[in-house]
Parts: structure tokens; C-alpha cells; sequence
């Protein structure tokens, strides 16, 4: 028995020690996993045309550069709250060919994080215009184009076409029409959202009290209207706890031992009471410097609105420009563009826009909470995309710093709001 | 020092004139076939595959070069992994075993047609898989495993047939020990067939967390488990041989391999830190991941202390200097794996180009320089027929030059990336602020695609062919001034 001379012995030891330690490390591991992974109680399957979109997503390679994996990073707050297990329970195999689930999380940030893409940009306008090519509206993007993911055709049917602007268009003056591919893949990018982590399924709605306090419960409508939540320690009871799912992400520590988390999710909706409505709406693309100033601006606007109720305060209004500029970036810049020109013929420009620019903001913040579901006619122009509601996805000051960046901007000169003034259009209602 | 040498003469010249290898004692037809086909075939797979990884590195700075979509980034950049693994790095090293397990066996091959099929098997395979890949058709995804599991399975049959063959050699051999190097090649195959054959079970796969398990362990085995051990092995051949000496110490090499074979299997999930997978796979690979120091050290300093002392061999040899940078590329930048699963600084540089420099760094700069020194170590003696040292030495510059451009770009790009992102800058800063370094990387990239252009042509002259030694003579000794 000499390692050295016999040399079976030597090619056993060497392959099942290796077979062994494989299923410790790996194949056991993937199991229990497996097994452990229920679905987030409020998320739902992929419909069958967002199933062949995944499809489309893998055979493209969009995986090479593009994550859907949020981690538990401070940095990584931009892209949403941390990824727990379940939220990669409905990814399953597409088909014999490949019969595993697709490697949606990725390795590699050449684009942003994708986790919650449907929800920081749901124009399907926007995705059409980006796919055909990214540099329409993002000049300074790498990303490939797709032009085969589209049809060109000379006449399209009413609604169809997508407003590519010209410098991209076809040049024979030929109409861009999405293929079957194409929709398929906007419809699977559109439904990438972040589900709560404790969020009961659509019809009843749970508290959105956190369980534990890393969890935090972005994306929460405010329609449930959750009366100034418990503590967060204090809601042992919150019925998703039962759920096998939100065990499992308790259990995770990737979502409960980094500290780095906590604060954020703690901190805006602890420290002032009153925005705590609001706190809890935040989604994950506030960033983090929203986060950290959202209590100081949300101080600031309460001892205003207790001297003057009206929309339009007399004295100047204070807000954060910093919040202003990065959730314009975050969250308007896509379409509107950063130099706020918009895209011909897709999106409104800002610059010298009626609304922007009228003395009366009503209009102007019920269109960022509520967007404009059918596009509309503005300034004379017609624009058939939809702008999208932001009343679920930003807070009232970050809907008020929004709203002045865009009055002070690009030569724009308008009267400014405050938080309050967006807050009583939201109790308003639409 | 009464003989006057061009390493230590004052007046330098551009290059040292190299010694050339002494003829070769038995040849036999069709073994060199075999071998030359293996390793042209492999050569051929080395153009194609880093002319994808060119065209694709030019893509980053002019993304609407073509709109084509077999040429889509997406769709190129795993032809250009795989086909790097699997038809370039894959064939090279088998060529060099087909040499070095019957050489340390005493024997002949076990059999050649056996190992003529694997070869179509294993080239077909490649050729299906860049096709497909190009269409569209992929494995779900799954990087480093995208060819879907028929074409896989055609590679795995070729290698199995390899690895049987190979054994059998071994089985049969004309000495009572089994050589050091044998030890590295025979456990590459034996740790590469179970982590396949794992990663394409499909039943605890079906949802991405578990798939993200087995990505992990697939994606880091796969480099770690096959080239890392197989080149290993035939450098424990070709350094002694090439120095005519015995290696430092037998002893350190074993221990290296069982440290390899504990260690490296379980730093896997290294890949996913922060994934939502269970935490304690991360830690344990982590630590792990520490622990190959000893793998590291163990192995390095024992081609190091071979090397020891022999400065003027390496320098008169064309061979030799690819093996000196691969070895201690092999230590480097193993080590820099080693730091990157550290939580801390993992965090600034998962998902950035860093990790692509380090990718390069390791199965460039450790596996494929070794692979060259293993070829140009090897091939002349079995074909009677030496490569012209200049070139060889241009090959060598370019390649390493090229490299040092392509990773430092991306090294300290990826920094930037990361620094950026933890500003909460708008992420498209961070895209605005690689430009420049994707730039360097690009011109990196030329001169690593010139350097293996280069490559191609050093094999043309190393082919086996009629008339021996008293060509290659002069063409050894040539010097540039």
C-alpha cells in the first residue's frame, strides 16, 4: 500500500476525496438550498411572455455584464434592499436544452444592477428606444445595440412604432416595430421589481413593519396606508413571519449579520415620526445620501408647514439640492435626459416646459406622483409613451427636491414646494 | 569569467543568442503527429479565441462597430472563454501530457487511435459550442459552462478517453514509482470528470440560488482543478528537464498536491460573496482561500529553489523564461485571489473589472506562459526542428508587456469602478470613468493577439517535416545585430 508505486490507490484516494469533499461543499449545500428557497409571499410567477423574455435575456448574454444581485452594502442600496433567497425562487429552467435555472445573478456591473429594473424604469417606451439603441438615450452607454430584436416596416400599426429619435432611426425613413422577441424580452425587464420581504399576498395587506431590522419593506404602496408603524423589534407576530420564505430570510445571515444595512432601514422612519409613511415607501433606488438627509430635509419642512399651510410658502423654501440633482439622476434622467432636453418625439422635454415653468406647482407634483398614464399633449406636441407614477417609489422630499431641480435648472426659473405641499396632494388623492 | 558572455558583457546586445536543445534521441512518426496535432489544433484555437477577445475589447470603446447579432458582445464573450479553456489551453496541455506521461512512464502510449478519437471529439465539441453560442444557444447562462450539455458531453467523452489512455500509460509503466508529474495530470482529469459530470446534473439546479451554488464551485474548480494541477504537472517535467537537473524536492511536491486537493475544492462560493447563498459556504471558502498559501508556497518555492541558481541557463534558453514568469505569475496572483475573498476588499471589487485583470493574470500569465514553455520545451525535441530564438523572444516581450497593459488597466480601472459606486455617484460615472482604462486594455490586448500571431508562426517552424537537425542549427543561434 505505497501511494507512490501503486498507482490504482493513488487515483482513488485522489478521486473520491475530491468526489467527497464536492458533496460537502456543493452538491449537499445546493440541496438544502434548494429546498429552502419558498417564494417572497407577495411575489409572483413569471407570466409566460416574461418566462420567454428571461429567455431572450439568456440567450443575448445580458448575464455578462449585468447583475440581479443587490448585496447587503451600504453601496449597493442604490439597486434595492438586499437579496434574499426566495427572491430567485420563480427563476427556473427554461427548457431540456438547458434544463437549469438561468444564472441570473451575474459576476459582472458593466450595466447597473437589474434587480429592480421595472420598477426605476418602467416606460416600456424608454426599454424599446434603449434596446434598439442605448446611446439615444444614454450617450455615454456601452452597451450593444439590439436592432434585431425589432422589425422595420414601413407602415406600423397605430401605437407600435417606437419613437426612435432621428439621429438613430432608420434612415429610409422606416418605422421601428418591436418583434415577438423584443416584447418578450421588455416584458421580462419590466416585471423585475422587488417584491417586500414581508409583504402578504395581493389581497391581504399585511403590516409593513419589518420582522427583523435589516429587512426593510421598500416598494410598499402607500394605498395600504400603514398607520405609523410599530417599531421595528416590536412585530413578532407580522404574519409573513410564519411563511417558510421570510424564515429562510431571517435565517440568512446575508441579510441580518451586516451591520451595514441596518441603519438606513432604521434610521429615516425612528427619527421622525411623521414621515414615517413616506419612510417606508422609500424603494431602493433612493440612494444613500437620500436616505441620511431625508430625516434632516423632512425637520426642515415640518417647522415650515407649522408656520403656513398653504402649497406656496411666503418665505424661501430650503431644500436639499444634492437630493434634488441625484433623484432627478436616479429616477427622471433616463428619459428626461441629464441636460432635461428629453427625446424628440419620445420624451417631454423639461427646459421651457409649460408645466415646469407655471407658477402653480399642483399640476407639476400631481405628475410625478401620479405620472401620465396615457403620454399626452404637451407644449402642442403629442407623446404617446406613458410617464410613470413615482407616489410608491419616492418620499414626499424627494418628490419635492425633484420637483425644484427640475424649477431651477437648465435656465428654468419657477416657484419652489415643499415637502408638505407634495404630502397634502398625496392625501389629496389623484 | 575569462570567456566573455553576452549576459554579462558591458556592451549589451538587443538579445542573448540561445542555446539550442540536442537532437532528438528516438523519434517516432506518429507520436509526433499525434502531439503536433494536438498542439496546432490548440494553436488554431488560440487565434480564434483571442480574436473574439480582441474584437470584443475594441467593442468598449466603439459598441457600434457592427450590428450584427452573431457578433453581439453578449454572445462573443463566452465563444472567447470557452473557446480559450476548452480548445486552446485544454488541447495545449494534453499535447504536452501525450509527451510527458509516456516519457516519466517509460512507455509507449497506451493507444493511438484512442487518442486520435478523442482529439476529433474534443475539436468538434469546440466548434459546436462557438457555433451555437453565436446563435444564441447557450447553457442557461452559466459562465464557464455554456456550451449546452450535448456538446459538453462530447468534450467530456474526449477527455475521459484522454485520461483512460493516460492511465493506462501510467498503469503500464517501465518504472516502480509513479513520477511527480504524473501525480498532477492523472488528478486533473480525475477532480475535472466528477466536477462536469456535477455541473450538469441538472436536479439541484432549479432555481437560482442552488444553481448559484454549484456556478460557484463549477466556475472556480474548472480553472483551479484542471489547469492549475496540469500545468503544474508538466512543469514538474519540463523545469528539470530543461535544467538538467533534478526538482528541489519531491517531498514539497506532494504536499502541495494533497494541500491543492483540500484546499482548493472548497473556495468555490469565493465567487458569490454576499449572494444571498447560505453564509457559511462564503466563510468556509474564504478561509480556505487563505489556506492555499501554503498550496502556493509549497509549490513556487519549490520551482524556485530548482531554478535557483541557474540564471545564466534561463537566460540562454528560449524556453525557460516563459516558465520563470509563469511560476512566479503562478505565486503573484494566486496570492491576489487569495486577498480578493477577503469580505473587505470584496467588497469594493466583486463585480468590477478587477476581477477580470485577475482572470487574465492567472490563466494567462500563470497557465498559458507555462503552456509555452512546456511547447517550446517539448515540440523541438520530438520534431527535431527549433523555432527561431528572436521570434521566440518577441513572442515572449509582447505576450508579457501585453498583459502587464491589460491587467494594470483593469486593475486600477476596477478600483476606480468600485471607488465610484461606493460614492454613490450615478452609475453611469463609473462606465465615463473606464473609458480610458478600457482603452489601455484594448492596447494590451493588440499586443497579447500579435504575440500569439507571432506564436503561430514559431509552431509553423517547429512542424515535423523531412529534413532535421542541420536546418534548425543556424536558425537557433540567430541573433538580431
Amino acid at each position: 500500500m505505497n501511494l507512490h508505486k501503486n498507482h490504482w490507490l493513488l487515483f482513488s484516494v485522489t478521486f473520491f476525496v475530491f468526489v467527497g469533499l464536492s458533496l460537502i461543499i456543493a452538491i449537499f449545500p445546493a440541496m438544502w438550498v434548494q429546498d429552502n428557497s419558498e417564494p417572497l409571499p407577495g411575489a409572483v410567477p413569471l407570466t409566460a411572455l416574461e418566462r420567454e423574455g428571461l429567455g431572450v435575456y439568456v440567450a443575448e448574454g445580458c448575464v455578462a455584464c449585468h447583475t440581479q444581485q443587490v448585496r447587503p452594502l451600504e453601496m449597493d442600496q442604490a439597486w434595492g434592499r438586499p437579496a434574499a433567497p426566495g427572491d430567485y425562487a420563480y427563476v427556473t429552467p427554461l427548457g431540456v436544452w438547458a434544463p437549469y435555472a438561468p444564472a441570473v445573478l451575474g459576476s459582472e456591473r458593466n450595466g447597473p444592477d437589474l434587480t429592480n429594473v421595472g420598477a426605476r424604469q418602467a416606460s416600456d417606451v424608454w426599454q424599446y428606444i434603449h434596446l434598439y439603441n442605448p446611446r439615444a438615450v444614454v450617450p455615454d452607454s456601452v452597451m450593444p445595440a439590439y436592432p434585431w430584436l425589432f422589425d422595420r416596416v414601413a407602415d406600423a400599426p397605430p401605437g407600435k412604432a417606437v419613437p426612435v429619435p432621428a439621429a438613430f432611426a432608420p434612415k429610409d425613413g422606416s418605422k421601428v416595430v418591436p418583434n415577438a422577441r423584443g416584447e418578450a424580452l421588455v416584458a421580462y425587464l419590466l416585471s423585475l421589481k422587488q417584491v417586500s420581504l414581508t409583504a402578504a399576498p395581493a389581497a391581504e395587506a399585511a403590516p409593513a413593519a419589518a420582522t427583523s431590522a435589516a429587512t426593510e419593506a421598500p416598494g410598499t404602496a402607500p394605498a395600504t396606508e400603514v398607520p405609523a408603524a410599530a417599531p421595528p423589534a416590536a412585530a413578532p407576530e407580522a404574519p409573513a413571519a410564519e411563511t417558510p420564505a421570510a424564515e429562510a430570510a431571517a435565517a440568512e445571515p446575508s441579510a441580518a449579520e451586516v451591520p451595514a444595512a441596518e441603519p438606513s432601514a432604521a434610521e429615516p422612519a425612528a427619527a421622525e415620526p411623521v414621515t414615517q409613511g413616506a419612510a417606508a415607501a422609500t424603494t431602493g433606488s433612493a440612494t444613500t445620501e437620500a436616505a441620511t438627509t431625508e430625516a434632516a430635509t423632512a425637520e426642515a419642512a415640518t417647522t415650515e408647514a407649522a408656520t403656513t399651510e398653504a402649497a406656496q410658502p411666503a418665505a424661501p423654501v430650503e431644500w436639499d439640492e444634492a437630493l434634488g440633482e441625484s433623484t432627478f439622476m436616479a429616477s427622471c434622467a433616463a428619459c428626461h435626459q441629464a441636460t432635461g432636453q428629453g427625446i424628440v418625439g419620445a420624451f417631454p422635454p423639461l427646459v421651457g416646459n409649460a408645466v415646469v415653468g407655471a407658477d402653480d406647482p399642483a399640476e407639476h407634483i400631481a405628475t410625478v406622483l401620479y405620472g401620465k398614464p396615457g403620454g399626452g399633449v404637451i407644449d402642442g406636441v403629442t407623446y404617446t409613451s406613458p410617464m410613470p407614477p413615482f407616489a410608491a417609489q419616492l418620499s414626499d422630499e424627494q418628490i419635492a427636491a425633484v420637483i425644484n431641480h427640475e424649477r431651477t435648472s437648465w435656465g428654468n426659473s419657477a416657484t419652489l414646494v415643499t415637502p408638505d405641499a407634495v404630502a397634502a396632494a398625496r392625501k389629496a388623492g389623484q | 569569467m575569462a570567456q566573455t558572455s553576452p549576459v554579462l558583457a558591458v556592451k549589451r546586445p538587443l538579445t542573448v543568442s540561445k542555446t539550442s536543445v540536442e537532437p532528438v534521441a528516438d523519434s517516432d512518426k506518429r507520436w509526433t503527429s499525434l502531439i503536433y496535432s494536438y498542439a496546432g489544433a490548440a494553436t488554431f484555437w488560440l487565434i480564434w479565441g483571442t480574436l473574439v477577445g480582441l474584437y470584443l475589447s475594441y467593442k468598449f470603446a466603439a459598441p457600434d462597430v457592427d450590428h450584427i447579432s452573431w457578433l453581439s458582445y453578449g454572445r462573443l464573450r463566452p465563444v472567447h472563454t470557452n473557446t480559450v479553456f476548452w480548445g486552446w489551453s485544454s488541447l495545449a496541455m494534453i499535447a504536452a501530457a501525450l509527451y510527458v506521461v509516456p516519457r516519466t512512464s517509460m512507455r509507449r502510449l497506451w493507444s493511438y487511435p484512442l487518442a486520435w478519437v478523442a482529439f476529433w471529439l474534443i475539436n468538434v465539441s469546440v466548434l459546436a459550442g462557438d457555433v451555437m453560442l453565436m446563435a444564441g444557444i447557450n447553457n442557461a447562462g452559466q459562465e464557464y459552462r455554456e456550451y449546452i450539455w450535448p456538446v459538453q458531453l462530447v468534450f467530456a467523452v474526449g477527455v475521459i478517453l484522454v485520461a483512460y489512455n493516460l492511465a493506462r500509460t501510467i498503469a503500464d509503466r517501465g518504472i516502480e514509482e509513479i513520477y511527480i508529474s504524473n501525480w498532477y495530470i492523472m488528478a486533473a482529469f480525475l477532480w475535472t470528470i466528477p466536477l462536469v459530470v456535477f455541473a450538469y446534473i441538472p436536479f439541484y439546479q432549479q432555481n437560482a440560488i442552488s444553481q448559484t451554488v454549484i456556478q460557484g464551485y463549477y466556475m472556480h474548480m474548472g480553472v483551479g482543478m484542471w489547469f492549475t494541477p496540469f500545468v503544474l504537472g508538466l512543469t514538474y517535467y519540463v523545469l528539470p528537464k530543461l535544467l538538467n537537473k533534478p526538482i528541489y524536492s519531491y517531498s514539497l511536491g506532494v504536499l502541495a498536491f494533497w494541500a491543492q486537493l483540500i484546499f482548493y475544492t472548497m473556495i468555490g462560493a469565493h465567487h458569490f460573496i454576499f449572494a444571498p447563498t447560505p453564509w457559511w459556504i462564503q466563510t468556509v471558502a474564504i478561509i480556505f482561500s487563505v489556506a492555499m498559501i501554503i498550496t502556493l508556497a509549497a509549490g513556487t518555492g519549490n520551482f524556485l529553489l530548482t531554478m535557483r541558481g541557474e540564471g545564466r541557463t534561463i537566460a540562454r534558453s528560449y524556453s525557460l523564461p516563459f516558465i520563470l514568469a509563469g511560476v512566479i505569475s503562478y505565486f503573484l496572483f494566486s496570492a491576489q485571489g487569495s486577498l480578493e475573498a477577503i469580505r473587505s476588499l470584496q467588497g469594493i471589487w466583486h463585480f468590477t473589472n478587477y476581477t477580470v485583470a485577475h482572470s487574465h493574470l492567472t490563466m494567462y500569465g500563470f497557465v498559458v506562459l507555462l503552456i509555452w514553455g512546456a511547447l517550446y520545451g517539448l515540440l523541438p525535441r520530438l520534431t527535431g526542428h527549433e523555432p527561431p530564438a528572436f521570434w521566440v523572444g518577441v513572442h515572449f516581450w509582447f505576450a508579457v508587456v501585453g498583459l502587464t497593459l491589460y491587467s494594470f488597466a483593469l486593475m486600477i480601472g476596477g478600483s476606480v469602478q468600485g471607488l465610484s459606486w461606493m460614492s454613490g455617484s450615478p452609475f453611469i460615472e463609473s462606465v465615463k470613468a473606464m473609458a480610458s482604462f478600457w482603452l489601455w486594455r484594448a492596447v494590451g490586448g493588440t499586443l497579447m493577439f500579435l504575440s500569439h500571431i507571432i506564436f503561430a508562426f514559431n509552431m509553423w517552424a517547429m512542424r515535423p517535416r523531412a529534413a532535421t537537425s542541420s536546418a534548425a542549427a543556424p536558425a537557433a543561434t540567430e541573433v538580431a545585430q
